[in-house]
């Protein structure tokens, strides 16, 4: 009885509004004028078929890749580093964690500062800003790129400050994990003779994998959500060099294209499915265990 | 039936009263009292948020409360270039059925999607009530009838079409700023003599800038007739005169700010040419109001000129206002619409703006050497519809178009782009 109000709530805020918007996507509806003529599968057929989304799918996966690989690495180098007992931990932790509580729109904003694609051998390069004139300044000036303005690997400069805001907070999940690796392991294995790479190897990575799973699991669907980070960055949402499913749902959906946003929206959200549904499905069985 | 039941579920889970929703067309367009008699405050719409535009605004704003004391303005503006977040606010509620009293639109086939979705009142009563018609130019109200109706209020026009220059900057590069280029070619060869001069030749700025720069080309390229027929299908697209023209535009981005993508709107953009870094930038004539509201001044700061091979052509956009359907205080909408359509509330308004008035009783002595001289190529030059400004085609169309526009700024591949706008104009083309 007490769970009704919420069930309701969840009802209708969440499962109602999914099957709506799978109801619009099966329609015409690509203007604003109100149309329920039913059209099946066809906007997802055609969408699949569209260079312009394959494109953003393509943006989608190499974001993840890099913004999954960038922050596991950062994370678990930065929570074995704190593990080892040493001075300060408390204070590297908040400064490690500290990023995260930026929001993705205040921090984009000066990421888009830093992230500006003009270079100092460019004409106008006088007016070069961010990393490029701070790589330029310390002697690094071959290293300056023009970051997310590249069609093919632009979308991977965008992974950079999600990132920096996000490693913190997979080095907390693992920390935890260590922390949670009684110490009589460690003594027992090099009791038993074992060297430091096959401690870890075969004690410690094993008992951090869980930790690891939800790890991947939190920033992959952050990855394929991501929106604001991208519209904080790049000034205009209808920008090709870095379009994802999310934001050419919002460019579809401002076009008064209906039927292609909702079409987009569940496409995401079964991307996201495919994700999360597995891990929910995993958990529930290790807790029946 | 499934849509309102949840409705109503929806209504009662929040234990809101979403009187307006669905009801829209039961809510009378006025009591028929006149706008004089109307209370109450007015939720006006506008992406005026900053700027030039937010002074004009304000300039509008004292003559309607001068006009109507007993009203409130209730300003709802939404930042964003050209609108683009303004429309999305605005589409949401909308949706919603909750319009404000009066939105900001592009007049022209941006208007069509409002009409379609049967969001806007209908106005045509009201302009001959207030004798609008014979106060706006023919051209502009032919342009504003839609199946014999009109829907909107413009309050203001603006140029596309012209390209401005910083003098210092063309003097040091060996050209004259009096004399700009006739022709698209020839203005390639003067992109060509600042770029030798070390200067960045043209700026531009994100992907609307750019759809704007690349609807210039077009223009310039293919001339009035040829323009107009890729919007309603007389050109075709395909054509070998249109690959001439996008690799025309290829030159042309090619003598760009590299860091185009990366400038938050129009205005950094103009900038660069005031600061002296670029020597010229394609931009509507709202530019005009930035020169000088910094106080640089025409001729010996800054020139401008049509775009190349645009000449006795005006590239035109108008601002216009509406009355949607079941706004919540439609005599003081009209009250507003009045002040908007009023040769006292246009003039000041567009002195502010840097645009020039729609109403042709509107007083514009006082106005700067550049509005004079636009209102006079107005009244004179062949018109044609802006792309970027949602003024030659509808939204879909444009987003579409635009999104092969910015995936051209990075693969500049003709042919590409050539295919993509014969898509999309084989699409949305009737």
């Amino acid at each position: 009885m007490l769970l009704a109000p919420t069930i309701i709530l969840v009802g209708v805020f969440v499962y109602w509004l999914i099957i709506e918007n799978f109801r619009v996507s099966l329609t015409n509806q690509h203007t604003a004028k109100p149309s329920d003529d039913y059209v099946g599968f066809s906007n997802y057929t055609n969408l699949l078929a569209d260079p312009n989304f394959q494109h953003s799918l393509w943006n989608l996966l190499i974001l993840t890749v890099v913004f999954l690989a960038g922050t596991l690495v950062f994370g678990f180098l930065w929570a074995w580093m704190l593990d080892k007992p040493a001075k300060g931990e408390g204070f590297f932790r908040a400064v490690y964690l500290f990023p995260m509580s930026v929001s993705f729109i205040a921090s984009g904003v000066v990421w888009r500062w830093l992230l500006s694609s003009l270079q100092t051998d460019q004409p106008g390069g006088e007016r070069t800003t961010g990393l490029n004139r701070l790589l330029d300044s310390v002697g690094l000036g071959f290293m300056q790129n023009d970051w997310w303005s590249n069609p093919t690997w632009g979308i991977a400069a965008i992974a950079v400050p999600a990132i920096w805001q996000l490693s913190g907070y997979v080095m907390a999940l693992f920390l935890a994990g260590f922390r949670g690796i009684p110490e009589e392991l460690r003594e027992a294995a090099r009791i038993d003779g074992c060297s430091e790479w096959k401690l870890y190897r075969h004690v410690i990575f094993p008992q951090l994998n869980p930790v690891m799973l939800s790890a991947v699991i939190i920033i992959g669907h952050m990855s394929l959500k991501l929106f604001d980070l991208i519209r904080a960055i790049v000034p205009d949402a209808n920008t090709y060099d870095v379009q994802v499913p999310a934001t050419m749902m919002w460019v579809k959906y401002i076009g008064s294209d209906y039927a292609d946003a909702a079409a987009i929206g569940m496409i995401l959200l079964v991307l996201v499915a495919l994700v999360v549904v597995p891990y929910l499905m995993y958990t529930s069985r290790a807790e029946k265990r | 039936m499934r849509r309102r039941l949840t409705l109503i579920a929806a209504a009662a889970t929040l234990g809101l009263t979403l009187a307006g929703c669905g009801g829209g067309g039961e809510t009378p367009s006025g009591s028929g009292a006149p706008a004089s008699e109307a209370t109450g405050s007015v939720g006006v719409f506008t992406w005026w948020a900053d700027g030039s535009e937010k002074v004009g605004l304000d300039a509008l704003v004292k003559v309607f409360n001068e006009d109507y004391p007993n009203l409130t303005f209730d300003n709802l503006a939404v930042a964003g270039g050209a609108g683009s977040q303004a429309k999305s606010v605005l589409a949401a509620q909308l949706k919603a059925g909750n319009p404000p009293d009066s939105f900001q639109a592009h007049a022209g086939a941006e208007l069509q999607d409002y009409i379609d979705a049967e969001q806007l009142e209908d106005l045509t009563g009201f302009y001959t009530e207030n004798k609008l018609a014979e106060q706006f130019p023919k051209d502009l109200v032919d342009r504003l009838t839609v199946d014999g109706k009109i829907y909107s209020v413009p309050s203001n026009i603006h140029r596309s079409n012209v390209v401005w220059a910083n003098v210092e900057v063309l003097k040091d590069a060996g050209l004259d700023p009096n004399k700009p280029a006739e022709t698209l070619d020839a203005w390639i060869a003067d992109l060509e003599k600042v770029k030798d001069s070390g200067k960045t030749p043209l700026a531009v700025a994100g992907s609307w800038t750019q759809v704007q720069l690349f609807e210039n080309v077009l223009l310039s390229s293919l001339g009035v007739d040829g323009y107009n027929g890729l919007w309603d299908g007389t050109t075709d697209w395909k054509g070998a005169e249109v690959t001439k023209a996008i690799e025309s535009y290829k030159k042309v981005l090619g003598y760009t700010n590299s860091d185009r993508d990366s400038l938050s709107d129009w205005a950094p953009a103009t900038q660069l040419v005031q600061d002296g870094a670029a020597a010229y930038n394609l931009m509507g004539d709202w530019a005009e109001a930035k020169f000088a509201q910094d106080g640089d001044v025409a001729g010996t700061d800054y020139a401008y000129f049509p775009m190349p091979g645009t000449q006795g052509v005006f590239n035109f956009l108008a601002d216009s206002f509406t009355l949607p359907i079941g706004a919540p205080n439609p005599d003081g909408a009209k009250a507003w619409l009045t002040t908007i359509g009023s040769a006292e509330g246009q003039t000041a308004f567009n002195k502010a703006k840097g645009s020039i008035p729609a109403n042709t009783t509107a007083k514009t002595d006082d106005f700067s050497e550049y509005q004079k001289s636009a209102i006079k190529d107005f009244s004179q030059d062949k018109i044609v519809s802006s792309l970027a400004h949602g003024a030659a085609v509808p939204v879909a169309w444009l987003n579409e178009l635009s999104t092969a526009v910015s995936k051209f700024g990075g693969d500049t591949n003709v042919a590409t782009l050539q295919e993509s706008a014969a898509a999309t104009a084989e699409k949305f083309g009737n």
